[in-house]
């Protein structure tokens, strides 16, 4: 039976456990935990099943850019003397990265053809990184293809965004609520922006793609703050977040400016590890792992166990995700996210009844910001009560004061190239505060201003002097909401230092979470992987 | 006649007054006999005899009753009006002193001479200059003046040797135990000695000696520090010799050691030349035909005061009190002794009366000698000392760096060579250990590790030394009769009994030793009495983070011995805060090894071959590491010329193409093995505004990224001739003495002042650059420098990678780096 005649994908769903109910996977940074977890008051939330991919990827990109939503089709909006920019999204996505061929090579080839056949000439490909460390040679390889690589690159006009390049930076406009909209220059004087961006959850794409991605501090200080963040009911939930809100009226802006932009948005499944093959079981239920997973599983924990922590890092940051299109959408930037949203939560939404007092997650090895790098103490915390927490839509999992239970071993470790200001504020300023906005009020400034920094960022691969505030701001409406933070399996000082409780094992959790849920509380675990968005009324 | 009346209108000379028993004696004299006059002969030494005496003698506590009961102006009234001060050394020949001087030393009608070289282990002719010649140039300079003052020589009770039995209040020569000795001869021999070391001392296979140890040492330090190095080795060598060759003369005639021995001689000597007709020698050539009345004073071991001017008071480390706080800190486990014998201690204002005693008393025909010693009438056995003093120590514990109280040994009393075996045996295992450690390649944790080895190394020499030293007095069976002292006592009326007491059958041991002496010992040695006040527990020990990430470095040697202590923490945490202080000016930093784990091989592997395809760059790699030997001999023997050679491999190399690699090699090797803890140090400086500057000897291309942290970079260059690196350097490259250089001229340029400046370094070759300033930081140090740095209570900086980031294991680029 081939893959295309499979029954339709089983939709997510939430199992009540039982005395029957075997033990639950958790992902657990460079390895995995099975927990039991206590039958009678535990829910699993499981997410849907991987949808179809496209058929045909190339075909369905041809099409999107010839009959494109709300827009001229893109070879008429192209002309041989015209400036065009295509802009993509960066590392961050998708995660884990995608097998070759990435989307956006597929995209921006396509894209090109078209120019190509328009005779356009003056074309910049730049790598939307905002303040996020540059990309390597090897890694814009990967995500634009040789082809594109070799023939934009060697002269210099495929790049990566430098939003501290004092010359290449320019101000638009001002929002009315006061907020400055800054862009590359290059991008803001182009008779045409072409976006290429890959929407793996419900915060990426539509104005934020432009608006966050081709900014820099003078922009995004304006929404990546915690004032912002905490208004986002969720980040996830674009009608209900002020960061997208914020997004928006920049992006209204960029258009009233004049600056046009053709946005091209992609959706993927929820096959990250792949159906068949050796990680298979890791997006299986787990009553229905066969012996052969079983057995398969045992072997991977045990050899995971012998390996050295970094062996068993460049394994993990090795794998790439066999994900699939499933939709492609261009033309006008908000037509387009409207459509793109309705794919990304068709594949991602999974409706809960009520909130619990305990929700358990289990972290996986890699984030937006460590892909071929370190999972640093901070990146755990914007992971966990930055991303996971924050993806629902209606009202939090968890109640107002619960507990949320994160399992990571939050190693003391950080990338010394990618992650200096990391060390930094771990080392100096989480010890003075962890509280976001006495962070943001004393410390954000300094660090954003750092010249050193700024160096790091603009010549080598460091993020930005900023950027570890922003991890910590992206938490900073859980931190405001929950009880207590419990990390299970974690290095007892560095997750001491950010303010939380280690557990070595779930039963130590759960005690531990009994001083402020009580005897008997209800627990929901978010059951990752893969990806799934909880709706929960 | 009562003594203070017998002093009264007395005119009395006193040399030594600024020692232990001098002070006591002027403060007695001051308060006790009011209407005599001293002359105080203090050697000027650098401040000047006033200076000296105003700060070592009026200033000390024993001067605070006194000043209590006559207020502060009547004091200093007092010793304007009864005291005068002259310039006198008598080690020196003619005292060193002026004609004036010399009048009013004639002129008193008292000399109490009490200066001495105490120390046990003095070099030969050291001893023989001060406790020999010294009396002598006294008695010269009275014979010229034809004065002949009532001279109370204060001597030792141990002049008597190691002999058994009793010793009687007896000159020498008189007793059966005497071994006829001419003293003259040994002045001679004594300088002659000293100049035959000094000769051999700078022999070229000596010299040769010298310079092998100090680069053992110090390794490539530089000229400068290397020779300061060698001289002082070569000093110290001297000395030493000339400690064995007292030892040994002294050994030779049954004394303890040089002291006891020169203080023998000199009694013989005053005897013999009282007479200023007897003979003629070298020391002097005046006859004439009066005889100096001389009175001996013998003392057992002086220590603390039992009442007088108050119990307790004590003046410096005598020579019960290192082996007591060495005791109670649980180092000297055992000591040889007998346990029934008698330790003759006596207190120092017993001491001081029996001295006024016997100046107020008539002048002598003959010669005649007492012994202030309590062995005979009061007896205190060394099995009592060591009860009552492991009895106080349980109920006074000193306190262990971690805050645990120390418990004090049982001692069982074995036998010198029994104790002496064991200290040997364990000093052996430490030698190897420490050379061992020496020769490892390792640094920081480890390299502490062997700072440690050497210091408790050193700890244990010393204990051996003190075995060594005061074996021989603790084992002196000898009683020191008392007979002329208790006549002496007798005859005083009870008002000077009273003032003067000096009947060692007062003394109750157990309470002088446990109310009055340790308490005393204790309040004034460093040791810690009481837990520390504050534990900090709260953040992670970044000690544990290190080990996380450098387990082979740091783990198994730390561990087995554990260098960081809370003690350090602090003292280490003080020094820190002192470097990071707005009032600093410049902060100067060495790059490898400092700043981060790298070198100019491996920045040389990594450009040379960020180029190639892996099978080159494999090529490349074999042969340096082929090379490894010879690179590692020459870098040893001169990093100058290491670097100039190796930096030849630079040549044809295009200046754009390894501009560009610049700053691949920066994220990929650099910032990769980078210190982030170093790095932000560079930044706190800058933050409070300090210069920062960089000196390597990297090449300018290499460490060119680096340029935001500094505000000068000292580094070296390659020449270059039509866009290609012609392999040859520029200038000298900044490497030892350069180092130093570069940063005075730095300093000076600027208007900064040096020792107001930082130097962060990890090895012995930057010594010249870490001595140049004022706050010299050694930064995960090679053993040399970890020991110096020790040695010198310099900061020390353990900075590591950052845990978790990329290792390589060879210096070469990632492939498909290139472009």
């Amino acid at each position: 039976m081939s893959r295309r005649d499979a029954p339709a994908p089983r939709p997510g769903f939430v199992l009540e456990t039982d005395r029957s109910t075997p033990p639950i996977l958790f992902h657990h940074g460079e390895g995995f935990r099975l927990e039991k977890l206590p039958p009678g008051r535990t829910r699993i939330i499981y997410p849907a099943e991987s949808h179809k991919g496209l058929a045909d990827p190339d075909e369905a990109i041809r099409d999107a850019l010839a009959s494109p939503l709300n827009s001229e089709p893109l070879a008429a909006l192209l002309s041989p003397d015209m400036k065009l920019t295509i802009a993509f999204d960066d590392i961050s996505l998708p995660l884990p990265p995608m097998r070759r061929p990435d989307i956006r090579q597929r995209v921006i080839e396509a894209v090109l053809d078209t120019a190509a056949a328009v005779g356009v000439e003056d074309i910049h490909i730049i790598a939307a990184l905002a303040l996020h460390r540059r990309m390597t040679e090897a890694e814009l390889r990967h995500a634009v293809g040789d082809r594109v690589y070799d023939a934009f690159a060697p002269s210099g006009c495929l790049y990566n965004h430098d939003a501290e390049d004092p010359e290449g930076m320019v101000i638009v406009g001002t929002t009315d609520h006061g907020e400055a909209v800054q862009i590359s220059r290059r991008a803001a004087e182009s008779d045409l922006i072409i976006y290429v961006n890959i929407n793996l959850v419900a915060m990426d794409g539509g104005w934020k793609s432009t608006a966050t991605g081709l900014s820099g501090y003078t922009g995004l200080r304006h929404h990546h703050n915690v004032a912002t963040m905490c208004n986002s009911r969720s980040f996830m939930d674009r009608h209900r977040s002020e960061l997208h809100n914020s997004n928006w009226r920049q992006g209204e802006v960029l258009a009233n400016a004049g600056i046009k932009i053709f946005q091209i948005e992609t959706t993927v499944n929820n096959n990250l590890f792949g159906e068949t093959g050796p990680l298979s079981m890791l997006q299986k239920r787990e009553w229905e792992w066969t012996a052969k997973d079983r057995a398969t599983f045992i072997a991977m924990q045990t050899g995971l166990g012998a390996m050295p922590r970094r062996a068993r890092r460049r394994a993990f940051q090795s794998w790439l995700a066999p994900y699939e299109m499933t939709s492609v959408q261009a033309g006008e930037v908000e037509a387009v996210h409207d459509r793109t949203l309705e794919h990304v939560l068709a594949q991602q939404l999974v409706s809960v009844q009520g909130q619990t007092d305990i929700l358990t997650m289990g972290l996986p090895y890699i984030c937006p910001y460590n892909v071929n790098s370190v999972m640093n103490p901070i990146l755990v915390m914007c992971l966990g009560l930055g991303y996971f927490f924050n993806l629902y839509r209606g009202r939090p999992l968890v109640r107002e004061g619960g507990v949320v239970i994160m399992g990571h071993p939050t190693e003391w470790e950080f990338h010394p190239v990618h992650h200096p200001s990391y060390i930094d504020f771990f080392e100096q300023v989480l010890p003075e505060s962890t509280d976001p906005l006495v962070i943001e009020e004393r410390f954000e400034k300094q660090f954003a201003e750092d010249e050193w920094y700024r160096h790091l960022y603009r010549n080598s691969y460091a993020y930005h002097g900023v950027h570890p505030f922003y991890m910590w701001y992206w938490g900073a409406h859980a931190l405001e909401y929950l009880g207590r933070v419990i990390v299970l399996g974690g290095d007892p000082a560095a997750v001491r230092r950010m303010g939380f409780q280690p557990a070595s094992t779930m039963a130590d959790a759960l005690e531990m979470a009994s001083d402020v849920v009580g005897r008997q509380p209800t627990i929901t675990h978010f059951h990752h992987p893969p990806m799934l968005m909880a709706d929960v009324s | 006649m009562s003594i203070a009346a017998t002093l009264a209108g007395k005119r009395i000379a006193i040399t030594g007054s600024t020692g232990f028993l001098g002070t006591a004696l002027v403060e007695r004299l001051l308060r006790c006999a009011p209407d005599c006059e001293l002359i105080l002969l203090v050697r000027p030494g650098r401040a000047g005899a006033k200076r000296r005496v105003e700060r070592e003698v009026w200033r000390n506590s024993a001067f605070n009753r006194l000043r209590e009961d006559l207020g502060k102006e009547g004091f200093a009234d007092c010793t304007a009006n009864r005291v005068t001060i002259l310039e006198c050394d008598i080690a020196a020949d003619g005292l060193a002193a002026t004609t004036e001087t010399l009048a009013t030393l004639a002129s008193c009608d008292i000399l109490i001479h009490s200066a001495a070289s105490v120390t046990f282990d003095n070099p030969l002719d050291r001893a023989v200059e001060t406790n020999l010649a010294g009396p002598l140039r006294l008695l010269d300079a009275l014979h010229a003046h034809n004065a002949t003052p009532h001279f109370v020589a204060i001597s030792t009770a141990y002049v008597a040797g190691a002999r058994k039995g009793y010793a009687e209040e007896q000159l020498l020569s008189t007793t059966p135990f005497s071994v006829s000795l001419d003293w003259e001869a040994e002045i001679d021999s004594a300088r002659r000695v000293r100049q035959r070391t000094e000769d051999e001392s700078r022999t070229p296979d000596r010299l040769a000696h010298f310079t092998h140890e100090a680069a053992k040492r110090l390794g490539a330090a530089g000229t400068t520090a290397l020779a300061t190095q060698r001289e002082q080795l070569r000093e110290r060598w001297v000395e030493n010799t000339l400690i064995e060759a007292g030892r040994a003369r002294a050994a030779s005639l049954g004394f303890a050691d040089a002291y006891t021995f020169t203080k023998a001689l000199a009694e013989q000597a005053l005897a013999d030349r009282r007479h200023s007709n007897n003979t003629s020698n070298n020391i002097s050539d005046n006859n004439t035909g009066s005889s100096v009345p001389l009175s001996i004073v013998r003392p057992s071991i002086i220590e603390s005061s039992l009442a007088e001017p108050y119990p307790g008071w004590i003046r410096g480390f005598r020579m019960a009190e290192p082996i007591i706080i060495n005791y109670a800190q649980g180092i000297l486990k055992d000591f040889p002794a007998l346990p029934e014998s008698i330790i003759d201690v006596i207190p120092v204002d017993l001491v001081v009366a029996a001295v006024c005693a016997v100046a107020a008393s008539p002048p002598p025909e003959d010669p005649k000698v007492f012994h202030v010693a309590s062995g005979s009438v009061n007896p205190f056995r060394f099995q009592e000392l060591h009860d009552w003093c492991h009895d106080w120590f349980i109920e006074h514990p000193i306190y262990d760096e971690y805050d645990q109280p120390i418990s004090p040994p049982i001692w069982s009393f074995p036998s010198r060579t029994r104790v002496a075996e064991q200290l040997s045996r364990v000093k052996r295992t430490l030698h190897i250990t420490e050379n061992t450690l020496r020769m490892l390649p390792v640094r920081g944790a480890a390299a502490e590790a062997y700072a440690e080895v050497q210091e408790q190394r050193e700890r244990l020499d010393r204990v051996a030394e003190y075995v060594d030293l005061y074996g021989m007095y603790v084992e002196c069976d000898a009683t020191f009769l008392t007979d002329r002292l208790v006549e002496l006592w007798n005859d005083l009326d009870e008002d000077d009994q009273a003032t003067f007491c000096f009947d060692p059958s007062v003394i109750d041991w157990h309470r002088y030793l446990q109310e009055i002496h340790l308490p005393s010992v204790m309040a004034t040695a460093r040791v810690k009495v009481a837990p520390s006040a504050k534990t900090d527990l709260t953040n992670k020990p970044r000690q544990e983070t290190d080990e996380r990430a450098d387990p082979i470095n740091s783990g198994l040697l730390a561990r087995w011995l554990p260098s960081t202590r809370r003690g350090e923490h602090a003292i280490m945490e003080r020094r820190r805060k002192q470097i990071l202080s707005p009032d600093r000016h410049l902060a100067a930093f060495d790059l490898e090894n400092t700043l981060l784990a790298s070198n100019v091989v491996a920045s040389w592997g990594w450009l040379s071959t960020c180029r190639l395809p892996r099978s080159e760059q494999a090529r490349i790699v074999l042969r340096t590491l082929a090379e490894t030997p010879r690179l590692l001999k020459l870098d040893r023997a001169d990093r100058s010329d290491f670097l100039r050679y190796f930096y030849r491999r630079f040549k044809g190399a295009s200046v754009e193409q390894l501009n560009e690699d610049t700053w691949e090699i920066f994220s990929d090797m650099l910032l990769a093995q980078a210190f982030p803890d170093a790095i932000r140090r560079v930044r706190q400086h800058r933050n409070l505004g300090h210069r920062t500057v960089l000196i390597t000897g990297a090449l300018d291309f290499v460490v060119k990224p680096f340029h935001p942290l500094f505000d000068h970079i000292v580094c070296s260059s390659l020449g270059i001739a039509s866009d290609r690196y012609t392999g040859r350097l520029t200038a000298t490259p900044p490497i030892g003495e350069n180092r130093a250089q570069a940063l005075r001229d730095y300093a000076h340029a600027e208007g900064l002042e040096l020792a107001e400046c930082i130097a962060y370094a990890d090895s012995t070759s930057d010594l010249p650059m870490l001595e140049v300033v004022g706050f010299p930081v050694a930064v995960n140090p090679e053993p040399k420098l970890a020991s110096l740095a020790r040695r010198r209570g310099w900061l020390v900086e353990h900075f590591s990678k950052a845990p978790g980031g990329p290792r390589k294991l060879i210096p070469i680029a990632p492939s498909g780096t290139s472009r």
